[in-house]
């Protein structure tokens, strides 16, 4: 077990290790980085033997059980598929960074981030307690904002950042709330234990909000209509970045989540329904998108959503046919779409431009990287002999046997993936194809990295295409019964002569047409501009603006900055509060029988108060008010004295005297005389005192009246002794019962310290404003 | 404003009132007390002392910057609130007790630890905010 947590955490202590390495050394052996998601990756292979034999791996301790927080992972096949993903693409992001992002100023932050990422997601799939499953979700969130804005000398990219950190912020507390209703539903948090009541999840009277939620958190983080919106913002990331995380891993979080709860939902139709529907609208939605975009990065972000649709859209048929096309999708697209996005990052890098209108003619400087983009192009078309094609006649196949209506479903995936034929030709072949525009000038080799990397995963494209077999026996063969219970089918390059042939064969042909017939330009790109206004991007942008109007104004009204108006505002609303209080139901009784004489030193006492307080409202010099003040406390402690409370005395005394103290020292600087607000203003605060006063004591009398419930003052005073071997109960709560309290308190007292030295003394000198 | 009578009766004062107060945090376990009024004790000891002598002064007598009280006494509370973790295993904050009683300081537990790091904090906030301020204004 503690090996496993350790590679979970190897990620984090990685990232820290970096930090220790510093900026400078760092540079100079980038390499370094790369060996953590290459260990990991063949940590992770060495499970795949006993895991393509049916095995499962537990990994246990108990974290604050109490809570049911436990680091509980589970490594099965479907986890196992996800954490090779992870560390494989890993590996050829963190390599291929070395080049791309090199001499960058903030090269070490770069790999920080991306390692904490990297220990997020793989904690993310192999969790199988829901709430540490939400705490690596939200961490992908988070480290995927800073690497989104990573340029933060942009305002684009910091804009981009947070609106994808909103909307998956938001999916992430939908999943959050999914995980603790599911929990206390089933009376567990182990996602594996759930399974032992369906009941739960088919048909019961909260089913309802674990659709929503479950939905709400799968949507955003998978980018489907309407929360897609901000995946092509994330492409302001470094393409790296976007291979890694926005195309390749992290929005397939969400797929990960519905797969995982699939079996969960068995025997539910709306979960399958919707998501079909959801899927059939964001695939074709965004498939249609990519004819208008001319930035290569745009048109890639637009086909992985498309790509997301089709993987929730198969997920929806819910068949065995289409579970383990969606399985085989996974993969196919991981391979294909990482191996374009790096081709990409490289012409960007080697050109200068990510402009498909601007780009041509590649081939002859680029040849390699050429060769890839063409491989993976296919695989993306699904041409045989690669993976892509097995991948597309899986859907067709699903698609033709399952689901209400297999005409529509054939047809809306039929055109998408027209669609997609057509992106993935633009992306992989058009930059090379053609003829060199005059304005690229000039263009260097690249690296070996650079074209190399691409390389690798277009030809895995190739290999898993001809051995299907290699695919099967890794992932579908255990999958597929893992989540539907029923025998995955085989996989091979040709099934005889059919229907699912000639649609291939269509699709492809189509695709071609679209592709020397239609010509992507920013007249076309602007055309589209028009229906930007009720995009969902726009809508929620609306919103956020309106969200933010009005806490302007609520912070300016309440939060003036002024010390008067927050304590006027305070005391205003607590009056009210009594107020309507003991107004609407006054429970008010003075029995003059309980109340004793007064002593003579109790008199005395009163009368100083008395005293204190006129001399305080009515005195011309600041200094003599809060003497006044001052003499008032005292008064008061003696009153806590009289009735038997020493320790409240004695702290109130220490209190009042540093506060008079602290008083003169700020107010000795200022001229003697008090300036008097004017006389309105006086007599509104008089009023506002004097009824906050009575209110506050007629609550007071209230409560006297109310027969008090003892048992925690029992507790305390009964156990102070005999627990905490203490027979001071105030301090023994302090310091033992209520001790972590008073461990926050002190805590804040210190922040609060820092704060008043922060401010005072560390201003800017003249020379630095 | 340096008046003779002040300065002369802060310097007995001074030593007289930190004894207070630590005689305070001691006894606070079993009769009024605790490391909260000791460490405001303590901390009006050291304000009086600047009152009449003067803020250097009473920087010169203290040595260290009061805010480095701050650290240390946040340690200190957090150690003895993680010791039973880290001794018997126990929960956080489960009191710890040395079984014999020590003469004049009678039962030692890890809440009188605890005690005298928020008495360390208290006296470190409490005399950081008010020299920073008395210096800047």
């Amino acid at each position: 077990m503690t090996v496993f947590l350790f590679v979970i955490l190897a990620s984090f202590l990685f990232s820290l290790l970096l930090f220790g390495i510093g900026q400078k050394t760092f540079k100079r052996m980038t390499w370094f980085a790369s060996l953590l998601p290459i260990s990991l990756f063949v940590y992770f292979s060495s499970f795949a033997k006993p895991i393509m034999n049916g095995e499962v791996f537990n990994f246990f301790t108990a974290w604050v059980p109490s809570l049911h927080i436990n680091l509980d992972f589970r490594l099965d096949n479907l986890a196992l598929l996800f954490t090779l993903l992870i560390t494989g693409i890993g590996s050829i992001v963190f390599l291929y960074s070395i080049q791309y992002m090199k001499g960058h100023p903030k090269l070490m932050r770069f790999y920080v981030f991306l390692s904490i990422f990297m220990g997020a997601m793989l904690g993310l799939v192999t969790s199988n307690n829901i709430i540490t499953l939400f705490i690596f979700w939200e961490l992908t969130s988070i480290s995927s904002f800073y690497l989104i804005s990573f340029n933060n000398t942009e305002s684009s990219s910091r804009k981009s950042a947070i609106i994808a950190l909103s909307i998956t912020g938001l999916g992430g507390m939908a999943l959050l709330a999914f995980g603790v209703l599911a929990g206390q539903l089933t009376g567990t948090y182990s996602i594996a234990e759930m399974l032992q009541s369906p009941e739960i999840f088919a048909n019961h009277e909260f089913t309802v909000y674990l659709l929503i939620f479950i939905f709400l958190a799968a949507f955003t983080k998978s980018a489907q209509f309407p929360f897609h919106f901000w995946l092509p913002g994330a492409m302001k990331a470094p393409t790296p970045v976007s291979t890694y995380l926005h195309s390749a891993t992290m929005v397939k979080a969400g797929i990960y989540l519905l797969l995982r709860f699939t079996p969960h939902f068995q025997n539910n139709s709306y979960f399958f329904t919707t998501l079909l529907i959801v899927g059939a609208i964001t695939m074709l939605y965004a498939a249609f998108q990519t004819l208008f975009k001319t930035d290569l990065k745009g048109i890639l972000a637009y086909s992985t959503i498309g790509a997301l649709g089709i993987m929730v859209f198969l997920i929806g048929i819910g068949t065995s046919v289409s579970i383990t096309a969606a399985i085989v999708f996974i993969v196919v697209h991981a391979l294909y779409k990482a191996s374009l996005f790096l081709v990409t990052g490289t012409i960007d890098h080697q050109a200068g431009t990510r402009d498909i209108t601007k780009l041509g003619g590649l081939r002859k400087v680029l040849l390699p990287l050429s060769i890839a983009g063409l491989i993976a192009a296919l695989s993306s078309g699904g041409f045989p002999p690669t993976i892509g094609f097995i991948g597309k006649d899986l859907i067709y196949e699903s698609t033709l046997h399952g689901g209400l209506n297999p005409t529509l479903l054939t047809t809306i995936a039929v055109l998408t993936n027209i669609l997609m034929v057509f992106a993935g030709l633009i992306v992989g072949v058009k930059p090379f194809s053609g003829k060199q525009p005059e304005e690229l000038g000039q263009i260097k080799k690249p690296h070996f990295l650079l074209w190399f990397m691409p390389m690798i995963l277009a030809v895995l494209s190739l290999v898993f295409g001809l051995f299907p077999a290699m695919v099967e026996s890794l992932f579908t063969h255990n999958i597929t019964p893992l989540l539907t219970g029923e025998e995955s089918p085989h996989l091979a390059i040709w099934h005889g002569f059919n229907l699912i042939i000639l649609l291939s064969a269509l699709t492809i042909g189509a695709g071609i047409a679209i592709y020397f017939l239609w010509k992507p330009s920013h007249k076309k790109e602007s055309s589209m501009i028009i229906f930007n206004a009720w995009s969902p991007k726009s809508l929620t942008l609306v919103f956020a603006a309106y969200f933010q109007k009005v806490s302007y104004f609520l912070t300016r009204t309440f939060q003036n900055g002024y010390l008067r108006r927050y304590i006027m505002i305070i005391l205003v609303l607590l009056t009210l509060v009594f107020g309507i209080h003991v107004f609407i139901n006054p429970r008010i009784f003075l029995s003059l029988k309980e109340i004793k004489s007064l002593n003579w030193n109790e008199i005395v006492v009163l009368a100083m108060m008395f005293v204190s307080i006129l001399f305080t409202v009515f005195t011309k010099s600041r200094l003599s008010a809060i003497a006044g003040m001052g003499v008032l406390g005292y008064t008061m402690c003696l009153i806590f004295v009289f009735y038997g409370a020493p320790d409240l005395a004695m702290t109130q005394f220490s209190i009042d005297t540093l506060t008079v103290i602290l008083f003169v020292l700020v107010l000795y600087r200022l001229p003697k005389y008090l300036k008097l607000s004017n006389h309105t203003n006086r007599i509104r605060d008089g009023i506002i005192a004097t009824s906050f006063g009575t209110f506050l004591a007629l609550t007071i009398i209230e409560i006297m009246n109310e027969n008090p419930v003892k048992t925690t003052t029992e507790f305390y005073a009964e156990n102070a002794y005999k627990l905490a071997k203490g027979k001071n109960v105030v301090n023994v709560i302090l310091v033992d019962f209520r001790g972590f309290d008073t461990m926050i308190e002190i805590v804040v007292l210190s922040i609060s310290a820092i704060g008043v030295f922060a401010l005072l003394k560390l201003y800017l000198k003249k020379h630095e404003k | 404003m340096k008046s003779l009578i002040l300065v002369t009766i802060s310097k007995t004062l001074l030593p007289l009132l930190i004894l207070f107060s630590v005689f305070v945090l001691l006894r606070g376990h079993y009769l009024p007390g605790g490391g909260f009024i000791g460490g405001l004790i303590a901390a009006i000891a050291f304000v009086l002392h600047a009152f009449a002598n003067g803020l250097r002064q009473t920087r010169k007598l203290l040595r260290i910057h009061p805010g480095f009280l701050i650290p240390i006494g946040l340690s200190i509370a957090v150690l003895s609130a993680l010791a039973p973790i880290l001794i018997t295993g126990d929960p956080l904050m489960t009191g710890l007790w040395y079984g014999k009683d020590i003469a004049i300081l009678g039962k030692i537990g890890s809440a009188l630890f605890f005690d005298t790091g928020v008495y360390l904090v208290v006296v470190g906030v409490c005399l950081t905010i008010i020299f920073t301020i008395s210096e800047s204004v």
